[in-house]
């Protein structure tokens, strides 16, 4: 990509967020209720579409070669582990991301 | 405790910071390593330090950045990366319709922090108790602006000493695969009916296997979208029968 690309791509990225965020008060003013469809769908959206965000970083684990998608398995569940037994965070997060690295480092080599 | 009326000037903006800066104390450890990872991420995947300072002032949502990276060097294609962007930042829809009131009146700052809303703002500044006499568009100006600093300070200053790093950054990615779990789970935990998550998962799967790994995002948020608006009446008549 070239800078010019860089920066386009970043720009729709800013705009996009921004539009988010802006929206709304742009379209509905305070004082007149939300539609019922858009209370629904702040509801039911965010965890489909965190479950979306999970696939889309494991786009590329290839099941039936090289490591078969063993250490991402095998991370993942350190971190559901650690979350489902302290619920802290960060140590979910560190502990997932120090497993993985250290078996992509030294066990599937 | 006392519980003076609001000093004006300097002292009222005094005030308002020190009632907001313990708020943000947790947010603070966690931007730090948040976003020093980014920054170092960022900085493995060939990207110098003005890539993750730039990003965190003007992007400034934690997820996406990350997800930005990928784009980054991946195909030139900006209006995927537009689409991509609505929805996963889609839930700052929701955030907005709850703040519309509270941001109310508070003159040229609704635009910052509007600018500045990202999941951690808006949670402190939707469930904190302002104290007594403290001007509430200012404390929440502040809660604002020390995230988005504290976010902007870990991404630069990883971006900075990436370069440094001794040792093999293989598989630091993953700190971004971990991050979404752990949301995903949150969310899981706090939903009354899991039919969204699963439709979320079950589309992104079989989008992923029939478009392969570069097609697979679009027709998936498509997928996703029909499939809620095709559920609504069962799953509002479970979520009200809850």
């Amino acid at each position: 990509m070239t800078l010019t690309q860089q920066i386009l791509t970043i720009g729709a990225v800013v705009l996009g967020t921004m539009l988010t965020r802006f929206l709304p008060f742009l379209v509905f003013p305070a004082d007149r209720l939300t539609p019922k469809f858009i209370q629904y769908l702040g509801r039911v959206l965010p965890g489909a579409v965190f479950a979306l965000l999970i696939v889309y970083c494991l786009r590329s684990v290839d099941l039936w070669q090289g490591s078969h998608g063993l250490p991402e398995a095998i991370s993942i569940g350190v971190v559901v582990a650690l979350h489902c037994w302290k619920r802290q965070m960060l140590l979910s997060i560190a502990g997932g991301t120090v497993c993985y690295m250290l078996l992509v480092q030294l066990v599937f080599v | 405790m006392n519980h003076l009326p609001a000093p004006a000037g300097q002292g009222r903006k005094m005030a308002a910071f020190r009632a907001a800066l313990p708020y943000t104390l947790p947010i603070f450890a966690g931007f730090w390593f948040l976003g020093l990872t980014y920054g170092v991420y960022m900085q493995a995947s060939g990207f110098s330090f003005w890539y993750p300072m730039l990003m965190s002032l003007t992007i400034f949502a934690g997820s996406m950045e990350f997800v930005t990276v990928n784009l980054l060097l991946g195909a030139f294609n900006p209006l995927q990366a537009f689409a991509m962007t609505l929805m996963i930042n889609a839930r700052h829809l929701f955030y907005g319709l709850a703040m519309l009131d509270q941001y109310k009146g508070t003159g040229w700052k609704k635009f910052y922090l509007i600018f500045g809303m990202c999941d951690e703002s808006f949670s402190i500044n939707c469930t904190a108790q302002v104290p007594p006499g403290v001007d509430r568009g200012w404390f929440m100006f502040f809660v604002t602006l020390l995230n988005h600093f504290y976010w902007f300070f870990g991404s630069t200053l990883g971006g900075i000493f990436g370069s440094f790093l001794r040792f093999d950054t293989t598989g630091l990615d993953f700190v971004m695969t971990a991050m979404f779990v752990v949301i995903f789970l949150e969310q899981w935990w706090k939903d009354k009916s899991h039919e969204g998550a699963l439709i979320g998962l079950g589309v992104s799967l079989v989008c992923l296997a029939a478009f392969g790994a570069d097609g697979f995002i679009i027709p998936s948020m498509l997928g996703i979208l029909l499939l809620l608006t095709a559920a609504r009446p069962r799953l509002e008549r479970k979520e009200g029968g809850a």
